[in-house]
């Protein structure tokens, strides 16, 4: 009974050894420099050669691309605005009805106000040109997987590393292949966008009931009959979810890739706002992007709807349709050169936006300030640096005495040793916890993390994962990336617990109260369909450039998960156990934690692993704002087009995600 | 009536499907087991052997014929093996050993070119839930058949139309069968089941999802129809009431092997063991056996009534309770008539009936 957690205690004792020896034998606390492998410099040298060979193709299919994408963009750009909003409307009410057609004009007033609509079909050019690609390889893949179940487990293992792979990584191969461009920031759109069509592709296949394919085979179907009249039309409402998907996750790349630049599209506006610290013009754009996303994201959905019930017949949308295409032909010959676009309204709009948030941010800044600060030195300062590195003069104004240290060493161990003959478990994790405040995170002696990282997946995963975190820590230290991984660990993990802490407290509260969650849902909904890219510029804008705002990027994007799946779950207790208990006569709160809360765990964990996921995959996006992380290490790869370095800390980064999922899958 | 006449001579008639010694068994390696030509397997051994190990066996060593015009009910609980049997024999999946011939042709070694005509033509089939396309509509369900095998549109919905009509959901045409209740759907089910024109008709527990009082419509359309198509139809059910009501006879199966085989009247009278017997215990015996069931070809020249061959026991109640005590049993459906007396019924009935008939 006690094995495992004999375990976990020799595990404390070896890391407090390490901990007590660390100031004798300063390569415990931080990996030495000289026993580093040139991995990233290896990498280069192998695949470099490769990549000039291929270089001849790779521009030749980036001129390919390039072509199509010119004349999409060119065809945009020459309709008139109102004949492709018109259709844009006209695609909203097939889709949905009323409601989402006012949206969809309202939001397209909007970007033309703005003076964004130029820019907003650029990107939505190189969404559509992504699109057909994407959806098609998806299938094929979902497909083939469905056709030959063998392949299933390294397709979807495939699908993980490409969902997980930070963009910039990938992004760094592909400018060399492509060479600056749209197509490099095309070909990433792609790669991004097949994992959710092929998901869906093998969920909804594997969906369509037995019975389905069995009466199909009585009729008298040939394969490939079964196939496409009966199974791919049974599917037919997942396979669109995944187009949805698709179209999103292709939307949130072509936005990040912007930063390659050149293409003046949308992404690109927002970046080179927020460097000019332009406030008014990136949080318009941002707006931008946000109508774009939800007009996208709705528009997909409602024709992916099953029980869809259309107020605009096929025949009609057909004719409307053709009637704007041609007024907007039309219009365009007879009048060439006007744009019908108001020139200097978004100008002027942008300007006094600008000026009233900068009002506003003086106005507020030294709150907002104060906020940053005391948080800074408060929470994430020891944190990092832990209690030991924090209480010094120059930090919190005062030097630690001897007898302070052994206060709260036994402070922790008394109440380690209290909880030990109730929760041991509890008590080991007290025990690891004061253990790592007081050297900080990112200075916990590395063999210590090691140690803990590997014994955590032996137990949890067996000798698969315990290779595979072998692996990834390898990467991560002989890559001389240690310093930049215990960035991430502790922005991760402090991102995570806050959201766990806030959304959870959310999410309970939603699931308790009608009005709350009818309030939260919405917020919810724009949260998810945004972007990762929008949420830096609020943090960016209260709060500077720094760790600080990065952190609170971050938390923006992994906030939405625990507050769903602890509402998700808490609602979705059976109401006979409830009653059950309701008529033991349990409390509201007794109710709430000895019933529903137990009962929804797995659901929360759930929540908590889709948390971690976010956070990390956000991470190389907030590394834009200013941290010393892994994500940094990707992005200053990408600056200096350094191939091997942007794998390394990529992969490390990937891995991280698919550790930590399997972690706590179980 | 001529019609009665042929009927009557049912057991007579050709044999439409012939089932041999039909393995199916579940495991790492089942073919293994049934390699060896020419050597003879022993059912029982078999099963035990591959039981140990670390097979399943699903369906044991199963035979029987299906005669032509014939209402032949597969029977048995969950897990018995009933589905198994009738999937093997739609071959949607492939049984390990036997032989199983629909007009004299082995369909075990038909290629898959030569089955899918198989099921194009002679074979239809109704499942448990339905098994509809749900993107299309009810029309479009029921002609799917007929546009797999290449047929014009136009002479597809008609076709379509006739088996809508007349499984009596005329006007529905047009709905998806998410709009559908239960009942419904399985006429569509049914429609689309019999659009080609099958001979062999399987139904898969056609009624076991719905209701129990649509059950009992749906059981009598069913009876009417088959009264008007006179389709050979293996029939799978799990409840013992469906099964003495529909079929002309009965496979009572029991973990993969079949335990009996006869007349639902065989059945309920002279139940092959000990779990047969339990099985049918809670079946009221008044309400289906059926005069024709006891009838005796020897005539009784003292017979004071007279009773349709077809009706249950229950109905000669009332005449036993007046006194009457010999009857002339009148030809009807598959039953050809005859004579009984009311000793015999009341000796079936036992003693609870023969409490009722003294009390009448």
């Amino acid at each position: 009974m006690a094995s495992p957690l004999f375990r976990w205690l020799l595990l404390f004792l070896f890391c407090l050894a390490l901990v007590l020896a660390s100031p004798f034998l300063p390569w415990l606390a931080a990996f030495p420099q000289g026993w580093t492998l040139p991995l990233a410099d290896v990498l280069n040298t192998w695949a470099l050669p490769v990549f000039d060979i291929l270089q001849g193709p790779g521009r030749a299919l980036a001129a390919g691309l390039d072509l199509p994408l010119r004349g999409l963009r060119a065809a945009l750009e020459w309709l008139p605005w109102p004949a492709l909003a018109g259709i844009v409307v006209l695609l909203a009410l097939r889709a949905s009805g009323w409601q989402l057609a006012v949206v969809a004009i309202i939001a397209q007033a909007g970007i033309v106000a703005g003076g964004y609509w130029p820019q907003a079909m650029n990107t939505l050019a190189i969404v559509l040109m992504s699109l057909p690609p994407a959806v098609l390889i998806g299938f094929a893949l979902g497909a083939a997987a469905h056709r030959w179940p063998r392949i299933e487990p390294a397709t979807v293992a495939a699908l993980d590393v490409m969902q997980t792979l930070p963009a910039f990584a990938y992004l760094i191969p592909l400018l060399i292949l492509f060479g600056f461009g749209p197509a490099p920031g095309l070909v990433a759109g792609v790669v991004f966008a097949v994992p959710p069509m092929v998901r869906n592709t093998i969920l909804g296949l594997a969906r369509v009931p037995a019975e389905v394919v069995e009466a199909a085979q009585m009729c008298g179907a040939t394969s490939g009959q079964l196939f496409w009249l009966a199974k791919v039309p049974a599917a037919r409402s997942q396979l669109l979810v995944g187009v949805n998907q698709t179209v999103m996750a292709s939307l949130s790349m072509v936005i990040i890739v912007a930063v390659i630049g050149g293409f003046n599209d949308i992404g690109w506006e927002v970046l080179s706002a927020m460097r000019g610290a332009e406030l008014g013009r990136s949080l318009m754009s941002g707006l931008v992007i946000v109508a774009m996303a939800i007009l996208l994201d709705r528009i997909t959905l409602g024709f992916a709807s099953p029980g869809r019930t259309t107020i605009l017949g096929q025949k009609k949308f057909r004719i409307a349709f053709g009637a704007f295409v041609i007024a907007g032909v039309v219009t365009r010959l007879i009048l060439p050169e006007v744009t019908f676009l108001p020139d200097a309204l978004g100008r002027n709009l942008a300007r006094s936006i600008d000026a009233t948030l900068m009002d506003f941010v003086v106005a507020t800044g030294p709150f907002f300030a104060a906020l940053r600060d005391g948080l800074n030195y408060g929470l994430m300062l020891p944190l990092r640096i832990g209690l030991l590195g924090a209480a010094t003069p120059t930090v919190w104004g005062f030097t630690l005495m001897p007898w302070m240290i052994a206060a709260y060493a036994i402070v922790f161990a008394g109440g380690a040793f209290i909880l030990w003959r109730r929760t041991p478990t509890l008590a080991i994790a007290i025990l690891f916890v004061g253990l790592a405040l007081a050297t900080g995170i990112t200075r916990f002696p590395w063999p210590g993390v090691v140690a803990m990282a590997l014994v955590a997946a032996w137990a949890s995963g067996g000798p698969r994962l315990f290779a595979m975190t072998s692996g990834a820590l390898g990467l991560i230290i002989f890559g001389g990336l240690w310093a930049a991984f215990t960035q991430s660990a502790y922005l991760t993990a402090l991102a995570v617990v806050l959201c766990v802490l806030i959304g959870g407290a959310l999410g309970l509260l939603a699931a308790e109260n009608d009005r709350a969650s009818a309030i939260l849902r919405p917020i919810n909904d724009a949260l998810q369909t945004m972007p990762q890219f929008v949420f830096l510029i609020p943090a960016l804008m209260l709060f500077r450039v720094g760790e600080f705002t990065a952190l609170i990027a971050i938390m923006l994007y992994a906030i939405v998960p625990p507050m769903r799946y602890v509402e998700h779950g808490l609602r979705n207790v059976s109401p006979a156990l409830v009653e059950a208990a309701v008529q033991m006569g349990a409390t509201r709160s007794q109710l709430l934690w000895q019933v529903k809360l137990p009962l929804a765990r797995p659901v929360i964990r759930l929540g908590i692993n889709q948390t971690i996921m976010a956070a990390i995959s956000m991470l190389v996006i907030a590394a834009l704002v200013g941290t010393r992380d892994l994500g940094q290490q990707v992005f200053i790869a990408l600056g200096k087009a350094d191939l091997g370095l942007g794998l390394v800390a990529g992969f490390a980064i990937a891995l991280l995600a698919l550790i930590a999922d399997r972690l706590l899958r179980d | 009536m001529p019609e009665t006449d042929q009927n009557s001579i049912d057991r007579h008639r050709n044999v439409k499907l012939q089932c041999r010694n039909v393995w199916k068994v579940y495991g790492p390696r089942p073919d293994y087991y049934f390699d060896a030509k020419g050597y003879r397997i022993e059912p029982e051994l078999l099963a035990a052997r591959l039981t140990a190990e670390g097979h399943l066996p699903a369906l044991i060593d199963a035979s029987f014929d299906v005669h032509e015009g014939e209402i032949f009910v597969i029977m048995g609980l969950s897990g018995s093996g009933k589905s198994t049997l009738v999937r093997c024999l739609s071959r949607l999946i492939d049984a390990n050993h036997g032989t199983i011939q629909l007009d004299g042709q082995d369909l075990l070694a038909a290629t898959p070119r030569e089955l899918i005509e198989i099921r194009r033509h002679k074979m239809g089939m109704v499942f448990q839930s339905f098994g509809l396309l749900p993107h299309l509509t009810v029309l479009e369900n029921t002609a799917f058949p007929l546009k797999l095998q290449g047929m014009g549109l136009a002479e597809r919905e008609a076709r379509a139309r006739e088996m809508i009509r007349l499984v009596g959901l005329d006007g529905r045409e047009a709905s998806y069968p998410s709009q559908l209740s239960g009942g419904q759907q399985q006429r569509v089910g049914i429609a689309r089941s019999l659009a080609v024109g099958p001979d062999l008709w399987f139904l898969d527990e056609p009624f076991s999802a719905l209701d129990p009082l649509i059950r009992r419509q749906m059981q009598d359309e069913f009876l009417r129809l088959q009264d008007q198509l006179k389709k050979t139809i293996v029939f799978i059910t799990h409840d013992i009431m469906e099964a003495c009501r529909l079929a002309d006879r009965i496979a009572l199966m029991r973990n993969g092997r079949i335990i009996q085989i006869g007349t639902p009247a065989e059945i309920l009278l002279s139940p092959a063991d000990e779990y047969v017997a339990e099985f049918t215990a809670e079946v009221a015996l008044a309400r289906v056996i059926r005069a024709g069931d006891l009838a005796v070809a020897a005539p009784m020249s003292e017979a004071t009534a007279e009773i349709s061959a077809d009706q249950p026991l229950e109905a000669l109640m009332s005449k036993i309770g007046a006194g009457h005590r010999h009857f002339r049993v009148l030809p009807a459906g598959r039953y050809p008539g005859g004579y009984v007396a009311a000793d015999r019924i009341l000796a079936v009935l036992g003693h609870e009936a023969a409490t009722l008939a003294e009390v009448g």
